[in-house]
């Protein structure tokens, strides 16, 4: 499986580390009233689709960057691969 | 004051293994410069004003005394001969001040030059860069023997440098000479 990264280009899969499901940047607030639940959601529950799934790869032998990789689980097909730090700033998230 | 002379992470002499010349370089400082958030540019242009040029993705900027390659977005490692350098990373932290974080990276590392006319053939042994391809100047982190090192094209078309984890020298330098035999 071949990887895009975003400024490196096609590099080998296993050059980088799974790191789980993409949706762990989306880290629930501690302070709303459902937090307990949320977190329960946060931790425990995954969905495992078979078909298109985004995650989260650590290019560990590269440049230590952290992507957010769009996946088909079946084909292994990769339709997008962005920086995760991109996508947590899409979402509002760190100035 | 006692006249200590620094030690190198192994000592080995120069090997020479058929074409293949495996030498450790233990006249390079090194300083690792990690722009601090939103500071990027004022970090490249702090580094224009030493290499002459900001290494790009997957490049270095091969310039005396001090040269350097880019390691992330944002991130560089700076190098510069021992003898004149050693304190490097007081001297970029010195012009970079607070826009950058600097550390010392000289004690972290091992350098090996490895030259000769096979050396695309033990690289393509060793590791998964494209050495063939690469111009000089084209640097890529990769894993030899499940160690992270940086290999570096040097000027030379039969020179790369490979910077290798200094706490597993030995064990690199096992893996270049397996591979070095392999292919002479």
């Amino acid at each position: 499986m071949i990887i895009d990264h975003p400024l490196l280009g096609p590099r080998d899969s296993a050059e980088f580390t799974y790191m789980g499901d993409a949706r762990l940047i989306e880290r629930p607030s501690p302070d709303s009233p459902d937090a307990a639940a949320a977190f329960y959601d946060y931790a425990y529950l995954r969905d495992n689709p078979a078909g298109w799934h985004r995650e989260l790869w650590f290019h560990e032998a590269g440049d230590r960057s952290w992507l957010v990789v769009t996946r088909n689980t079946v084909t292994h097909e990769i339709s997008k691969v962005e920086f995760a730090s991109d996508v947590a700033r899409a979402k509002g998230r760190s100035k | 004051m006692h006249d200590l002379i620094p030690t190198p992470a192994l000592g080995v002499a120069t090997q020479t293994i058929g074409t293949i010349t495996i030498a450790e370089n233990a006249g390079v400082a090194l300083a690792s410069v990690a722009a601090r958030n939103g500071q990027t540019d004022i970090c490249a242009d702090v580094l224009k004003s030493i290499l002459g040029a900001v290494p790009d993705v997957g490049k270095a900027v091969l310039h005396d005394p001090e040269a350097g390659f880019w390691m992330a977005a944002g991130q560089w490692m700076i190098g510069a001969p021992m003898d004149t350098h050693e304190d490097l990373a007081d001297l970029l932290k010195a012009k970079l001040g607070d826009a950058a974080s600097v550390t010392e990276q000289s004690g972290g590392w091992v350098v090996f030059d490895v030259t000769g006319a096979a050396m695309p053939d033990l690289c393509e042994i060793l590791c998964n860069v494209p050495i063939r391809k690469m111009a000089a100047g084209d640097v890529q982190r990769t894993v030899i023997h499940q160690l992270g090192c940086f290999v570096i094209r040097r000027a030379a078309d039969d020179h790369i440098r490979i910077l290798g984890p200094r706490a597993s020298a030995g064990s690199l330098l096992h893996a270049l000479i397996t591979a070095a035999t392999a292919v002479a």
